[in-house]
């Protein structure tokens, strides 16, 4: 059994939300030049060349990307061998986000009641998804989760007959509807099959994979071109102002369901697609 | 690309000449705003109460700015999604407010209070607060500390960028985009 103290996990999202907040990966910045080299419409060019100054000066000046820094999401891959001493593990999480959002001079953005709206003043709770794995390491995502672009996202219950033709169409007509507020371009996190509650969490994970990297089965890999070609012949370019940059990149996950369901979930990032990690 | 410089307080003939996809630049005075100061604005106004800083010709900021680090005036300052402001916008344009800033589309009723008002509305480029913050060169706390960075901030800013998306003609550059797009023809 391996011991770790909790406030090893306390340090280590504090350092998380101090640099995901600032630092866009390079993952992004890279989709970001390539899909300005690739834009045809003016005005799309000129935005795209305005996100990429706004990053690079953020990295520069260590000012956030974006003043939303967002809900703190954060993954917590605990390995089952793993012994968490010296207190509460929420507890310590909540910590280190409280200690940097407030060392990094980020924004507040949680409402501690969703009716009645005041702010916690801290960014706490983070939003904790734990995963137990084999083995005894410890590995931590931290996704700061801007508002707009989390309220741009959606899930329906289909039936098996809709099949992929309605996953497709699901996706796109979200993106359609609502993708022109959730600055664009968008990166897009679908998740098919699970049940209900699994399948947002799903489409959530498909936002960590690296842009770029397919998904290892070759049909589910071909269905993520076939979707990123759709967003981005829709027309809508960066912050829905016309052209062909609309998704930088599509990730589908996919998981066991119901023999009844077909759960589909798209979970919309900003073109400010912050996330970082860290194993322990 | 037309780009015009604009000075706050705005007049309905500082805006005649503005088509939408044209940039502007503004200089003088951006009032932040979002969710609960507009339903607070709106509460005030419908009971007769004057706000607390003069509407007239004024332009609404769209923004919760991130807090200033040491040595800085503000943090990330960008735009933040117009349509959750549109039920109380018409009302704040009957006030006296002249133009509004913030990213993607508005509602019909939005755009038919814009006419009937002669306002405009401006799309900045969301995810830049970083870079829009170095035309923002000092902030004063108006009013409702207690929002934190929901309160409403008087920012004074110089060479403001942003793209007219919503003309005083009534030409709107999100439903001529999405016309084009194939969303428009699918009407999805």
């Amino acid at each position: 059994m391996r011991e770790v103290a909790v406030s090893l996990l306390r340090d280590a999202v504090r350092d998380l939300c101090l640099e995901a907040n600032v630092v866009i990966p390079d993952d992004t910045l890279q989709a970001l030049e390539r899909a300005l080299i690739e834009e045809t419409s003016l005005r799309g060019r000129s935005i795209l060349e305005e996100i990429l100054a706004n990053d690079r000066r953020a990295r520069e000046c260590r000012l956030p990307a974006c003043q939303d820094t967002g809900l703190a999401i954060v993954f917590l891959e605990l390995g089952q061998d793993v012994s968490l001493v010296g207190g509460d593990l929420c507890q310590a999480i909540n910590e280190g986000v409280r200690q940097g959002y407030r060392r990094g001079y980020l924004r507040n953005s949680v409402s501690v009641d969703p009716l009645r709206r005041a702010n916690s003043g801290d960014n706490t709770p983070a939003v904790l998804h734990l995963e137990v794995i084999p083995g005894d390491s410890l590995r931590l995502v931290l996704l700061p989760k801007g508002g707009g672009a989390e309220n741009a996202s959606a899930l329906s219950m289909l039936t098996p007959a809709s099949g992929w033709e309605g996953v497709r169409r699901f996706v796109l007509e979200q993106v359609c509807r609502v993708g022109p507020s959730a600055c664009p371009p968008l990166v897009l996190g679908v998740g098919v099959g699970g049940s209900f509650g699994s399948c947002a969490l799903l489409a959530k994970k498909a936002l960590l994979r690296p842009l770029g990297r397919s998904h290892p089965d070759p049909q589910v890999a071909a269905w993520e071109d076939e979707l990123k070609t759709a967003v981005n012949n829709l027309g809508i370019g960066p912050m829905g102002l016309g052209g062909h940059t609309t998704a930088l990149s599509v990730a589908i996950e996919v998981a066991p369901c119901h023999i009844a369901s077909l759960p589909v979930a798209v979970n919309l990032n900003c073109h400010s697609h912050r996330h970082r990690s860290v194993t322990l | 690309m037309k780009a015009f410089s604009l000075h706050t307080p705005l007049a309905e003939s500082d805006l005649l000449p503005l088509q939408a996809g044209d940039q502007v630049l503004l200089t003088g005075r951006l009032y932040t705003a979002r969710d609960t100061v507009h339903q607070r604005l709106a509460a005030l106004l419908a009971k007769g109460l004057s706000p607390p800083f003069p509407l007239e010709g004024s332009v609404l900021y769209y923004c919760g700015p991130s807090p200033a680090p040491p040595g800085r005036v503000i943090g990330s300052a960008g735009p933040t999604t117009a349509g959750r402001m549109d039920p109380y916008t018409p009302a704040l344009l009957a006030a006296g407010v002249r133009a509004t800033i913030g990213k993607g589309p508005r509602s019909p009723a939005v755009h038919q209070a814009m006419a009937q008002y002669r306002a405009i509305y401006l799309a900045a480029t969301g995810g830049t607060g970083a870079l829009l913050a170095q035309t923002i060169t000092e902030v004063l706390l108006v009013a409702y500390p207690e929002l934190g960075p929901e309160a409403i901030y008087r920012l004074q800013v110089v060479d403001f960028p942003a793209i007219v998306a919503i003309d005083l003609a009534g030409r709107d550059l999100y439903r001529e985009v999405r016309q084009l797009t194939v969303c428009g023809g699918t009407g999805c």
